[in-house]
């Protein structure tokens, strides 16, 4: 620990101004305070500070991401292995690394499109390397099909980040959560790379793993998420890729085609547990987001639909289907694009779940209402903000003119 | 019956170095230093030059816009220089004492007997009068306002501070905290308000006369007269109140009642870098080496005249702040060299956040609490932190933003008048952002007052 901190005092003049890699001065400062919590102590104010830190409360969400990221990189391979009919031959190991070695990339490129513009802003404003990029980098590989191809996540995530992010001013200023923007982008420019049959089951062997399944040897599996299925189908009889039809317990548990991190209910509620306990998320919004959603669908189940079966889906489906849970507990929480008020959380977490539904429902050609819905409602946190604090002057006005 | 009021948000941050309840007298203070900055918005006219003989009482400076408003020495014996900085500022008047504390005579009296006026101006000639502080803006009293009431903190509830119970001892100034309040109970139409803590036995302040008492109970900053006036009698816009800290209250009673000007006090040495913490008695303006002398064997401490959250951080030879009641002293956080700090457990720091586990080692276990900021400066990302820490009727976050963007129909509107920069202490200490608040409202008390002078 001494030997690096040495070695880091040593190189440091280098990347100060002036020096031979000044233009990587971001970059080390971003390392350095990584590796070493800066010796800055306070200089006005108050003398003392709290330890938490906003590289902590970015590491918390990350590692609450982790059951998500992992289940779903099984899934990935489950879903391989179960189309092509090996899955018994399969170990577990097999399984799982192949869904590692297909995730993987999509991650590296996330975070190195992501971070390669987050580190030139910071050179280019001189400020220190903000964290929230560490967030959105791992949201993003765990929103997109498996078989979204790289250079359009490339593309979408620098869209994001600098549009929806950087141009506002970085992390802390931006309106839309940045990963969702990535989706986006990516479901309005590259749709049939987002959405359909064809795009949720992965389907190229790698390093020998897996199976190769365009080629043809294998067919009659249906690749469709269950919202998709419900969406165009005739019941809301949802099925695996095979064809045997699920029921909710399946749904919980997740080995279902679909988006990579959200299908398991069960490792996104691990992930919420970890977000509550350390208090890093808000617990308002997350159960505001869920209250309304069961409710809407609630609504819509009681109504029925002979034609659009999606209404005819249980509240608890609804719920454990497609991205609602993902999005309530990892997006609608995100605290810059939430509104400030505590008052304004549970209408805002309401409303999310309300939209979800809403889209889902009345919208035939879009089976998945959640990051419509988040993105809606992002617009709308300052607006709901804007009520409260006006009640708290209105409070104020009319203490002086009672007095 | 006491009107009691239950504070429920707000933070105790238990440090190590509370102070026993024993005292002593600190070692004779050669040098003592007033600096007019202590005594925020008066503009000073120094009415002393250097070789100058003082006693206590005589004044040193003055207001520029108020030539009455005067502050006085704190000791006698000659002015020993008149420190000035950029553009002529004056940062401190430095004296040479001669140990006796000589005053200037005072006018011995029944304040209760008096009229206003000759109150006032006793007040203000003996320079009592700069120990006020009003709000709006936190600043030195004006004594052309009438204030609405005037408020009176009878505890104080920030990390490590001074018990009142012991330093406001019945036996010893009861007779001058009585004086005192009928004083200023003179100068404002309204009531005297004076509030205890619920458990807080100090019979001194429950046995007062005159005054309105008012319990409260909870965590800091349940002892910041500014959340009592917020839970008593908010300030709406026109509207001013007057706050004194019983210290100075008990200085005027007494100089009612013995005739003669005296400034000592009973202050806590504190922190945990100090070997026995414990109480001395000295005077505002005095050495901190005084109070200290030996009892900090470290070298990488900061020096605090003042609390933690709120105090002034002075070198090992600087003076005591004319309002600070306790000196801590706790270690700099500036060669901590930690790694990966932000993901590791840290079991012996303290933080509000349930990321870390002090929360599941129970609310006694008391923390060493070093000067290092444990984070980059960021724009705000986490809401609702400060809202867990500030007991008024105010949003903090969304004034502290109108300020920042210095909207002074905003700020009035969310409150501003009602603030002082301590109130906005916690919300610095727990910031995830290290936003550094209490400059900011500082700043925009300063830039509304100028603004709508």
């Amino acid at each position: 620990m001494k030997a690096l901190r040495n070695f880091l005092d040593k190189v440091k003049p280098n990347f100060e101004e002036g020096g031979k890699l000044s233009a990587f001065r971001s970059v080390f400062d971003g390392f350095e305070t990584f590796l070493f919590v800066p010796n800055t102590v306070s200089k006005s104010g108050t003398h003392i500070h709290d330890t938490i830190d906003s590289k902590r409360v970015m590491s918390f969400v990350v590692i609450a991401l982790i059951p998500a990221l992992l289940f779903g990189m099984y899934n990935v391979g489950y879903q391989n292995y179960l189309v092509a009919g090996t899955l018994d031959q399969a170990s577990f190991m097999e399984v799982f690394f192949y869904g590692f070695l297909a995730v993987l990339p999509k991650i590296i490129v996330s975070y190195v499109v992501g971070l390669g513009i987050e580190f030139t802003v910071a050179q280019w404003k001189h400020e220190e390397i903000q964290e929230g990029f560490l967030v959105s980098g791992m949201l993003i590989p765990l929103i997109v099909p498996i078989e979204c191809p790289l250079w359009i996540i490339a593309v979408a995530t620098a869209f994001a980040v600098i549009f929806a992010k950087e141009i506002f001013g970085g992390t802390g200023y931006n309106i839309f959560n940045v990963a969702l923007i990535t989706r986006a982008f990516l479901f309005f420019a590259y749709p049939t790379k987002m959405s359909g049959d064809s795009v949720w089951i992965a389907k190229e062997s790698i390093f020998g793993l897996g199976n190769d399944l365009a080629n043809g040897t294998v067919d009659g599996f249906t690749g469709a998420t269950a919202l998709g299925q419900v969406a165009t189908g005739s019941t809301t009889t949802v099925t695996d890729a095979l064809g045997n039809p699920v029921g909710l317990n399946d749904m919980i548990v997740g080995l279902m085609p679909g988006s990579i991190g959200e299908t398991s209910v069960i490792a996104i509620m691990i992930g919420a547990v970890i977000l509550l306990v350390s208090g890093v998320a808000n617990w308002r919004t997350m159960i505001s987001v869920f209250v309304g959603g069961a409710l809407t669908a609630f609504l819509f189940n009681a109504i029925g639909s002979e034609t659009n079966q999606v209404w005819n889906l249980d509240w608890m489906e609804h719920l454990c289907v497609g991205g609602f849970c993902f999005g309530a507990v990892f997006m609608a929480t995100d605290p810059v694009t939430s509104p400030r008020t505590n008052c304004g959380k549970y209408i805002f977490g309401f409303l999310i779940g309300v939209v979800a539904i809403i889209i889902r429902c009345m919208n035939p050609g879009y089976p998945e209402g959640m990051m419509l819905a988040i993105l809606l409602m992002n617009l709308f946190a300052a607006l709901i903000d804007h009520c409260f604090v006006q009640r708290n002057i209105n409070k104020r006005l009319s203490r002086l003119n009672n007095k | 019956m006491a009107e009691s009021i239950k504070i429920k948000k707000g933070l105790d941050i238990k440090l190590k170095g509370k102070a026993a309840e024993t005292k002593s007298d600190a070692l004779q203070s050669q040098f003592f230093s007033m600096r007019p900055d202590d005594f925020h918005g008066m503009t000073p006219k120094v009415a002393v030059k250097e070789g100058d003989a003082v006693k206590v009482g005589s004044v040193l400076f003055y207001d520029k816009a108020n030539p009455d408003l005067k502050v006085v020495s704190p000791c006698s014996g000659t002015v020993e220089a008149v420190n000035r900085g950029e553009r002529r500022k004056v940062l401190d008047i430095r004296l040479k004492s001669d140990g006796k504390f000589e005053s200037v005579p005072f006018e011995k009296a029944q304040p209760s007997q008096l009229s206003s006026a000759d109150v006032k101006k006793l007040l203000l000639e003996s320079g009592f009068f700069a120990f006020i502080n009003q709000r709006p803006f936190d600043v030195v009293a004006n004594p052309n306002d009438a204030p609405k009431a005037i408020f009176i903190s009878g505890f104080d509830s920030a990390p490590l501070a001074p018990s009142y119970d012991y330093v406001f001892d019945y036996t010893q100034c009861k007779d001058e905290l009585q004086l005192g309040i009928d004083a200023l109970a003179k100068l404002t139409t309204g009531k005297v308000y004076v509030s205890i803590h619920k458990d807080s036995a100090a019979r001194a302040f429950k046995e007062l006369k005159g005054v309105v008492i008012t319990e409260f109970e909870g965590p800091h900053p349940a002892g910041n007269v500014g959340v009592q006036i917020n839970h008593i009698s908010p300030i709406n816009k026109g509207e001013v109140v007057w706050t004194i800290s019983p210290y100075d209250v008990v200085a005027i009673g007494s100089a009612f009642k013995k005739g003669t000007i005296d400034f000592s006090r009973l202050i806590a040495l504190v922190g945990s870098s100090v070997s026995k913490p414990s109480y001395y008695k000295t005077y505002p303006g005095a050495e901190i080496a005084s109070v200290v002398k030996g009892q900090v064997s470290e070298e990488n401490v900061r020096y605090i005249s003042g609390n933690p959250l709120t105090g002034r951080q002075v070198s090992k030879d600087g003076f005591i702040g004319a309002f600070a009641h306790q000196i801590t002293v706790i270690p700099e956080g500036n060669k901590n060299n930690e790694l990966l700090g932000w993901i590791m457990p840290r079991l012996n720091k303290f933080s509000t956040s349930h990321s870390y586990f002090s929360w599941l080692l129970g609310s006694k276990k008391e923390y060493v609490a070093d000067t290092n900021l444990n984070g980059g400066e960021r724009a705000f990302i986490m809401s609702g932190e400060y809202d867990a820490v500030f007991p008024m009727d105010i949003l903090p976050e969304f004034l502290v933003k109108a300020i920042m963007d210095k909207d002074i129909d905003k700020m009035e509107q969310l409150g501003i008048y009602e603030v002082a920069p301590e109130d906005f202490a916690l919300c610095e200490y727990v910031c995830t952002s290290k936003i550094e608040t209490q400059r900011i409202v500082r700043e925009g008390l300063d830039y509304l007052r100028k603004e709508l002078a």
